[in-house]
């Protein structure tokens, strides 16, 4: 076993989770402050110049908050669900790559924790589990909120993996791979030097499907029936508070995260950008660059839409994101005969 | 050396999950005991170089299956093992031949692989065996007609599930 | 990779490969790529730590000021009604079966779609037959309105 290797590995995980944390604290203030400006309103400008501390701030506070277990709440379960919830978002970074190879300290060294040659299909099978911690917090708290909220999102999360999957299928049909890093390759240079290889020209069905399955798995508005305050209180998390509710939290940035990450890959080139061949370091900043993209739409979204009701909802994932889906790969398939 | 370590752990926690589903007495701590399994299972499965597999069986035994048990455990509302079935205590004796059979089974597949390696169909021997080229090639090729007979037992299963469950309509 | 494809084809009856056997001990060693599963493993127990610490640093700081009010179920402010883990519809059941069925269909379509280069029209030919069939089976869920949530 090659000890440099596992020095690289450490040094990365510790680099890319440091980054990650710190970026999810700034998620929330960046929403904070868009929600703030599209309401006309200023937002959490006061810890700090222009609130930049808040993130410390709220994060603090959360250490110091009452911690009320319901009395007829499951204990274990109740205790097990936020770290149900946010493992899996955590882990899921481990594959996702944000640049190309790069020559640093005399070593070749991939930017991205580690490559394995199935990582779409590890993505899939952690955020998978991330339906349990839902669960589990909506049975255990014993409150009739939290339960319905559970069940309402579980049952969302799994309808709308479908569409998910069907669309990646779309994607991998023209990559011919499951490696994100490949993935990503395959949507390098243009055409006529203007228009980038990107799959979303070539499959913009495809890419209206992911993003809008990926809305729905991430619970976020117009798809956000778990946390309906107006009828259901809080969701699943009703009854949590303190740490537990901040773990709830961060898992759904985490999420959001790790679905833009994934768009950006499957969709947008990844890494991609003018110059990244000459200089790789500047895949990092195009694939953030990116992400920060998706990651306004859905603060965007969420300021101007309202919500679906969950009859709604459930018609739309099943009569229509799943035909369509069908259809789709089906399209793509034949494109691709054309195309190759 | 490595190999046997991680193995050890894996297997370790697999049989601790494994026994914690028969053990406990609430059906759901049971079933995610049961996900524990199928999570360790992947392990094993991505140590033995079927990745493929062990994405697969995340994907479909512990994010669809697992998925389905739980919302049924909840749906009944089972809070803990009936009493009523203390009636059936005899049915224990029950297990003895079951679990004999299956010791022997498992033994005797055990002993017939390690102490001929070579008698395995050539297939399993390559390299490249686990991954989901060689997957896909299997599927789509040599293994054609099982296939599409596949969606014909998906079929089955869609039309089974859907009068089980809407019978009082009809 | 489509070295390795071309001697696959006739899968039923593969030739014998002069290649020797995989040794059961190699596995794991250097220049095997399921070492690169190993950081996966390290940031799965990172992941799992993060939540433990906080939890526990927390429960060092916070104060609890007992009510036995604030333990009792939230519903609004008045007292809870009866137990939360009630029976609920049957539609959730319903729905969790459909996505396990197609779930495994979506499974199915993953190794299809790295190799469908490979296949080609005979690929293309394949598939249509497996969504046709599955096809079927989706308009009879809908016509019997398994699909339906009111």
């Amino acid at each position: 076993m090659d000890i440099y290797k596992l020095i690289e590995w450490v040094v990365k995980i510790g680099i890319v989770f440091l980054i990650f944390m710190h970026a999810l604290a700034y998620i929330v203030l960046l929403e904070r402050r868009l929600l703030g400006f599209i309401q006309m309103r200023l937002g959490p400008n006061r810890v700090g110049p222009f609130g930049l501390l808040q993130p410390l701030a709220d994060g603090i506070k959360f250490f110091f908050k009452e911690e009320i277990i319901p009395r007829d709440a499951d204990r274990t379960l109740y205790i097990i669900a936020p770290v149900v919830a946010l493992v899996p978002a955590l882990t899921t970074i481990a594959v996702i790559p944000f640049g190309d190879t790069v020559n640093l300290f005399g070593r070749q060294i991939e930017l991205s924790i580690t490559r394995v040659d199935i990582s779409m299909l590890v993505i899939l099978a952690l955020t998978s589990m991330g339906v349990y911690g839902i669960v589990l917090a909506g049975w255990s708290s014993n409150n009739k909120y939290s339960l319905m909220g559970g069940l309402r999102s579980s049952a969302q999360m799994i309808s709308y993996e479908l569409s998910l999957s069907l669309a990646i299928v779309g994607v991998v049909i023209f990559s011919g791979s499951l490696d994100l890093v490949q993935i990503a390759k395959e949507q390098m240079g243009t055409w006529g030097g203007i228009i980038p290889k990107w799959n979303i020209f070539t499959q913009p069905i495809g890419f209206t499907l992911f993003l809008i399955s990926v809305i729905a798995e991430t619970n976020r508005v117009p798809f956000d029936l778990p946390e309906a305050e107006t009828e259901l209180v809080a969701g699943f998390h009703t009854e949590y508070s303190s740490m537990k509710f901040a773990i709830f939290f961060i898992a759904e940035y985490a999420n959001m995260v790790t679905a833009s990450a994934m768009a950006t890959l499957l969709f947008l080139g990844g890494w991609h950008g003018p110059y990244v061949e000459k200089f790789p370091l500047l895949g990092p900043v195009y694939f953030t660059m990116k992400i920060l993209f998706f990651l306004v739409l859905y603060i965007w979204l969420r300021g101007t839409l309202p919500r679906f009701r969950y009859d709604q909802l459930m018609k739309f994932g099943w009569k229509f994101m799943i035909p369509v889906a069908l259809a789709n790969v089906v399209l793509v398939a034949a494109l691709a005969l054309f195309l190759y | 050396m490595m190999e046997q370590a991680f193995f050890l752990i894996l297997a370790t926690l697999a049989v601790g999950a494994a026994l914690s589903v028969i053990i406990q007495r609430s059906p759901l701590y049971s079933a995610f005991s049961l996900i524990g399994v199928f999570a360790c299972l992947a392990g094993t499965y991505i140590m033995l170089k079927a990745q493929f597999l062990g994405a697969i069986q995340m994907i479909v035994y512990a994010g669809a299956i697992m998925v389905l048990f739980v919302f049924v455990i909840m749906l009944l509302n089972i809070r803990k093992e009936e009493t009523a079935l203390d009636k059936y205590r005899y049915l224990w004796l029950l297990s003895i031949p079951f679990a004999a059979t299956l010791i022997v089974e498992v033994l005797y597949t055990i002993l017939k692989v390690t102490s001929d390696f070579t008698s395995l169909p050539e297939m399993a021997k390559r390299p490249e065996v686990g991954d989901s080229q060689s997957i896909g090639y299997g599927l789509y090729t040599g293994y054609l007609m099982p296939f599409e007979l596949t969606s014909i037992l998906i079929l089955l299963a869609i039309v089974g599930s859907v009068i089980l469950a809407r019978r009082e309509k009809d | 990779m489509i070295f390795f494809l071309q001697e696959q084809i006739p899968l039923p009856n593969p030739p014998i490969s002069s290649a020797p056997p995989v040794q059961v001990n190699a596995i794991l060693t250097d220049i095997n790529p399921i070492v690169n599963y190993l950081p996966i493993l390290l940031l799965l127990i990172i992941a799992i730590s993060f939540p433990v610490v906080a939890l526990n640093i927390s429960s060092f700081l916070r104060r609890t000021v007992f009510d036995q009010a604030k333990l009792s179920a939230y519903e609004c402010g008045n007292d809870p009604v009866g137990d939360a883990r009630e029976r609920y519809s049957v539609r959730y059941y319903i729905i969790a079966m459909l996505f396990l069925i197609f779930d495994v269909e979506t499974v199915f379509l993953f190794p299809w779609a790295i190799i469908y280069d490979q296949l080609a029209i005979f690929g293309l030919i394949e598939i249509f037959i497996f969504i046709g069939i599955l096809i079927v089976g989706y308009y009879y869920a809908w016509r019997k309105g398994a699909l339906e949530w009111v």
